[in-house]
């Protein structure tokens, strides 16, 4: 019984992976998540699975609402991903997607801070692999960047729980709150996986390296676990909403300007994750459930968009705005789909992230904060632009880029359509949803304010982006857009708000520049002594050795005589 | 009766098979003898470390002379655990050695080399065993010069080279040991590891005690590899024949290491090498630059032998440093890694043995897309990679997290963020291979080479037998947990 638990099962499957054949590969894949749901819904709550390893006694299932939300929508992505991958025949993809899907719905039910520590790392080394999986130098070199930030947000777990049992004596993961260096380390490393500002860069760096259905399996998994850990252990922490706040809007600027739709999405991921942390530091019950809701939402729609982007990339080779358009007299399913993840993404009425994000919004308001309610509307606007209309503009319409694709091959469309569906669904019952949310729910999302509020602030939106189309205003999508070179920002006409836009693209870009320019030097001038032949692995001969012999033994002396 | 002389059948049994061995001198008769003394002994210390565990320290007058004129055998959980480790080791490397052997060592010289593998087998035992100051420096020569004489056996004339240096370093090492010995000697005149305790406390304000500790310090720092005194490792490992590596990458160092913990614990005290003698102020900062330039210098490695050796040296430090916590949790942190390490880089080097034995190199950069040609070696190189990092449910956490927790305790949080920092260099260089061996495309302009298939079973089973027990360890760690601490008890708290 014990290995059908949720994360076993997974496990138990990847093991299987090498010997199965290529079309039970992909079935068991699909399979796999459906037995897992059910075997996590047959676990009444309460803490299950007490192993003791370690010396100390580590509780592999602990079931509440909070953790049963989270592994219900991990389960469903997973099935979902596994849909849409139908056709990949890569037993080192289908075994990492299984392990880091396991890993993950482990982490959100891990019980004390060692399990959940573990499943940590197991996710950072599984996912790794969907990224090597494209098989590029530049996928390596991503890769690389991508696990080493991952793990290092393990160590930094890893210390601080060392440090918070030696305080406490207790591994138990509840709510931690900022009061040790402890737990300090504890949030942090929470923070890298959550991508905070300035510890966000792995994201967009790696989703986009990624293969096409990685990066939909991706964009599920590591930052939700991370929003629910910080859910559990930090809620109510306010430095978080303004974390979050600065997390909706940052992004907006970086997203405008990129060229990569799948780094657009990357961005705008980070910028809905800035909701939930918002969600998370205001901590009423109110505000969790909207973050849990949020969640649910973001995985369906976040994994809707990336479906639909990913299915024109595997149909056309490129996800560039500035190659892409029209490609809606080829790909009509395709193009509906994302238009409904679009919708959603934007809060129209009737779609998902309209009942959730209403949520967050009116818990940070009726807490007082007005300023970042502010900054959350701001941020809403700018997702309807870059994500709502940004994506399906410049791929489905905009000028005709004359590419004329067959439409996604007829897995991609069932998993997409399943997808919108639920995306809809939602939308029009939130009952549903609100229903498995953490606490009591007495919250009507379709009230005549909140849809005429929204539906203005929409309108406004879509009218602001109509005007600087028509005027050329809007930043072009040009190839080579790049972060790091600024003469893209240089060539931004003079449009909306362009002195802010400089002003921080070009803070960043010198900032960044003059980091990178220290640690290239600090890394060659290191390289060169630990290279082959440098001085730290040149072959030694006798005479220096014996030299260094004789140095070590006069500091020996020299220290024991004193 | 047979039980009462469990200790010296540990060390007579491969001495005896050394002879015979030359004797013999049919390769295939020799190997077989050598296994057959091999498994004997494995079981021998079996035995041994359960006797201990359940009746306590064994006490063993060889040849019936009682302790202070005759050599004296001492068994406690401690190095019963060596015994243990360093036979199954070379039991398992033995089994790998049959096949490669044959392909790198000159068939007439195999029986040499066999008895020189049970040579060196029974210097390593005899130094964990032994409770005889100077009977450790006998078979510490006995095992140094049956390693020269293997190392010597690489196909590779750079071997040979690489095993005059070692010859050199081992000497100057060993002669720093018995002036130690020496000094030791003078100053109490006493062999004996228990009569030398005890005499110790009232010989502290001699100099000729302070001489003798210093010079037993940088002796044992060159046979353990500490760094900055590890040059010899490197390319003693890297030339030497592949199946030796194994056996020595998991064996010699760890053994030098055991004697640092006898000398420095139970014979000096723990109070007089870490308090009085300020051993932190040189050995500590040495293992903890040493785990931490040595796994940036593996990192660049581009010879796969090489990159281990370097990586060597970095473990060498963490067990080091471990010891420098001298606390009960720190040893047994340090022990549990000597455990460890000791499986993992063996089996390392076993799979790195199973892709010279087909590609004939370890040139990183060239195995490419290995994974699809020898799935089952590759996939045993990244499961122990994965220890070696210290990825959750590999050895390698158990060691890492039972390190970290140790200096935490001490309250030297800065180790514990060091280890971490080195750690993530170990993600680096086995990243680095595992890419090119699992997703780097094969060249098109290079031929494939011929006999491009899975290593032979007789190289794949041992490693996976290895790999087995890592996974055991890794996953119920509290096997080894217990065991390294009852060692470690038995070491802070000096001779009964």
């Amino acid at each position: 019984m014990s290995l059908l638990a949720p994360p076993f099962l997974y496990l138990l499957a990847a093991v299987l992976i090498p010997v199965l054949g290529s079309r039970s590969r992909a079935l068991l894949l699909l399979l796999v998540p459906v037995f897992g749901l059910i075997s996590l819904l047959s676990y009444g709550y309460g803490n299950h699975l007490v192993i003791p390893m370690l010396g100390f006694e580590l509780t592999f299932v602990r079931l509440d609402k909070l953790s049963q939300i989270f592994g219900i929508i991990f389960s469903i992505a997973a099935f979902l991903a596994a849909i849409y991958a139908w056709h990949v025949d890569d037993k080192i993809q289908q075994m990492a997607t299984l392990v880091y899907a396991g890993s993950a719905i482990g982490g959100v039910l891990a019980g004390d801070l060692i399990t959940l520590f573990l499943y940590w790392e197991a996710t950072a080394v599984a996912s790794v692999f969907l990224i090597w999986a494209r098989r590029t130098p530049a996928s390596y070199a991503t890769g690389m960047r991508y696990l080493i930030i991952q793990v290092l947000s393990g160590v930094l777990l890893l210390a601080g729980l060392l440090l918070h049992y030696n305080d406490t004596g207790s591994i138990a993961f509840d709510h931690l709150g900022l009061v040790s260096l402890g737990t300090w380390l504890i949030f942090i490393g929470f923070g890298i996986k959550c991508a905070f500002p300035l510890m966000h860069n792995w994201l967009q760096d790696s989703y986009p390296a990624a293969t096409v259905t990685g990066t939909v399996v991706l964009s599920a998994f590591t930052t939700k676990m991370a929003v629910y850990a910080l859910a559990r252990g930090y809620a109510g922490t306010e430095i978080l909403i303004y974390i979050g706040a600065i997390m909706t809007l940052f992004p907006i600027f970086f997203a405008e300007i990129e060229n990569d739709l799948r780094r657009v999405l990357a961005y705008s991921l980070n910028n809905q994750l800035g909701f939930m942390v918002v969600g998370v530091g205001v901590g009423t019950e109110m505000a969790l459930n909207g973050t849990a809701a949020h969640a649910f939402c973001h995985i369906l729609y976040k994994a809707l968009l990336f479906m639909s982007v990913g299915a024109v990339l595997y149909r056309t080779g490129t996800s560039k705005a500035s190659e892409l358009g029209g490609l809606y007299k080829t790909m009509p399913v395709t193009m509906v789909c994302c238009l409904v993840g679009a919708a959603s993404i934007s809060a129209f009425p009737l779609f998902s992230g309209f009942v959730s994000k209403s949520l967050i919004l009116d818990a940070s308001v009726s807490n007082g904060y007005y300023i970042v309610w502010f900054a959350l509307v701001v941020a809403s606007a700018g997702v309807l632009s870059h994500s709502g209309i940004k994506i399906p503009y410049f791929t489905f319409f905009a000028h005709d880029s004359g590419k004329r694709p067959a439409e996604a091959p007829m897995h991609m469309r069932i998993a997409m359509i399943i997808t919108a569906v639920l995306c809809v669904f939602i939308g029009v019952f939130p009952g549903a949803l609100y229903a498995l949310l953490p606490f009591e729910v007495d919250y009507k999302p379709y009230t005549v304010s909140h849809v005429l509020s929204q539906m203005q602030l929409l309108c406004f939106a879509l009218l602001a982006f109509v005007f600087l189309m028509r005027n050329g205003l809007h930043p072009p999508e040009e190839r080579g857009v790049n972060l790091d070179s600024d003469w893209v920002y240089r060539k931004l006409a003079p449009g909306l708000m362009p002195a802010i836009v400089n002003a921080i693209a070009s803070t960043v870009t010198s900032a960044q520049s003059s980091a990178k320019d220290a640690v290239v030097s600090f890394t060659r001038r290191v390289a060169g002594i630990s290279r082959p032949g440098g001085i730290l692995s040149v072959n030694w001969g006798v005479n220096s050795m014996v030299l260094i012999v004789t140095v070590m033994m006069l500091i020996v002396l020299l220290f024991n005589f004193s | 009766m047979i039980a009462d002389q469990l200790p010296a059948l540990q060390i007579v049994i491969p001495m005896l098979a050394a002879p015979l061995c030359v004797l013999v001198k049919r390769s295939n008769a020799c190997w077989a003898i050598a296994l057959v003394a091999n498994v004997l002994v494995v079981i021998n210390a079996f035995a041994l470390l359960h006797q201990v565990r359940t009746d306590g320290v064994i006490r063993y007058a060889l040849g019936g002379w009682a302790a202070p004129t005759g050599i004296e055998y001492y068994v406690d959980t401690m190095n019963a655990i060596m015994l243990l480790l360093v036979s199954f080791i070379s039991c398992v490397t033995l089994v790998f050695a049959y096949t490669s052997v044959k392909k790198t060592v000159v068939t007439g010289k195999h029986y040499l080399f066999y008895a020189a593998w049970m040579l060196c087998l029974t210097g390593l035992l005899g130094i964990s065993i032994t409770g005889d100051a100077f009977n450790v420096f006998v078979f510490l020569e006995i095992s140094s010069l049956a390693t020269y004489m293997l190392l010597a056996f690489g196909s590779d004339r750079r071997a040979l080279t690489a095993s005059f240096r070692y010859l050199i370093m081992g000497s100057v090492g060993a002669s720093f040991i018995l002036i130690g010995i020496g000094f030791l000697y003078a100053a109490t005149g006493a062999l004996n590891m228990v009569d030398l305790a005890q005499r110790i406390p009232d010989a502290e304000s001699q100099r000729a005690v302070l001489v003798a500790f210093s010079f037993l310090t940088i002796g044992l720092m060159i046979k353990a590899a500490v760094f900055p005194l590890h040059g010899w490792l490197a390319n003693a490992y890297q030339h030497a024949p592949i199946a030796v590596t194994a056996f020595l990458a998991g064996t010699a160092t760890k053994v030098s290491l055991y004697v640092l913990l006898r000398f420095f614990f139970s014979i000096f005290g723990p109070n007089y090498s870490f308090g009085a003698m300020l051993l932190n102020v040189v050995l500590l900062p040495a293992a903890i630059v040493g785990f931490l330039l040595l796994s940036l210098v593996a990192i660049f490695q581009t010879d796969l032998r090489r990159m281990l050796a370097y990586s060597s040296v970095a473990q060498i430090g963490y067990i080091v440093a471990a010891f420098c916590l001298a606390t009960q949790s720190g040893l047994t942190a340090g022990i549990v890694h000597i455990i460890n390490h000791g499986i993992i880089k063996t089996a390392l080097f076993m799979s790195v043995g199973c892709i010279i034995y087909r590609v004939g190199h370890a040139h990183i950069g060239s195995l490419d897309n290995l994974m699809k040609k020898m799935p089952l070696t590759v996939t045993a190189f990244i499961i122990s990679g994965l220890g070696l990092i210290g990825v959750p449910l590999t050895v390698g956490f158990i060691s890492k997290f039972s390190l970290i927790g140790a200096s935490l305790e001490r309250g030297w949080w800065m180790v514990g963020a060091l280890v971490l920092v080195s750690s993530l260099f170990a993600i680096v260089y086995v990243g680095r291979v595992v890419e090119i061996m699992v997703f780097r495309s094969s060249r098109t302009d290079t031929p494939e080479p011929t006999g491009m298939r899975e290593a032979p079973m007789s190289m794949l089973v041992p490693m996976y037998v290895l790999i087995g027990i890592s996974l055991w360890f890794g996953i119920s760690g509290s096997t080894t947990l217990s065991v390294a601490s009852e060692a470690a008890a038995a070491l802070l708290g000096g001779y009964q």
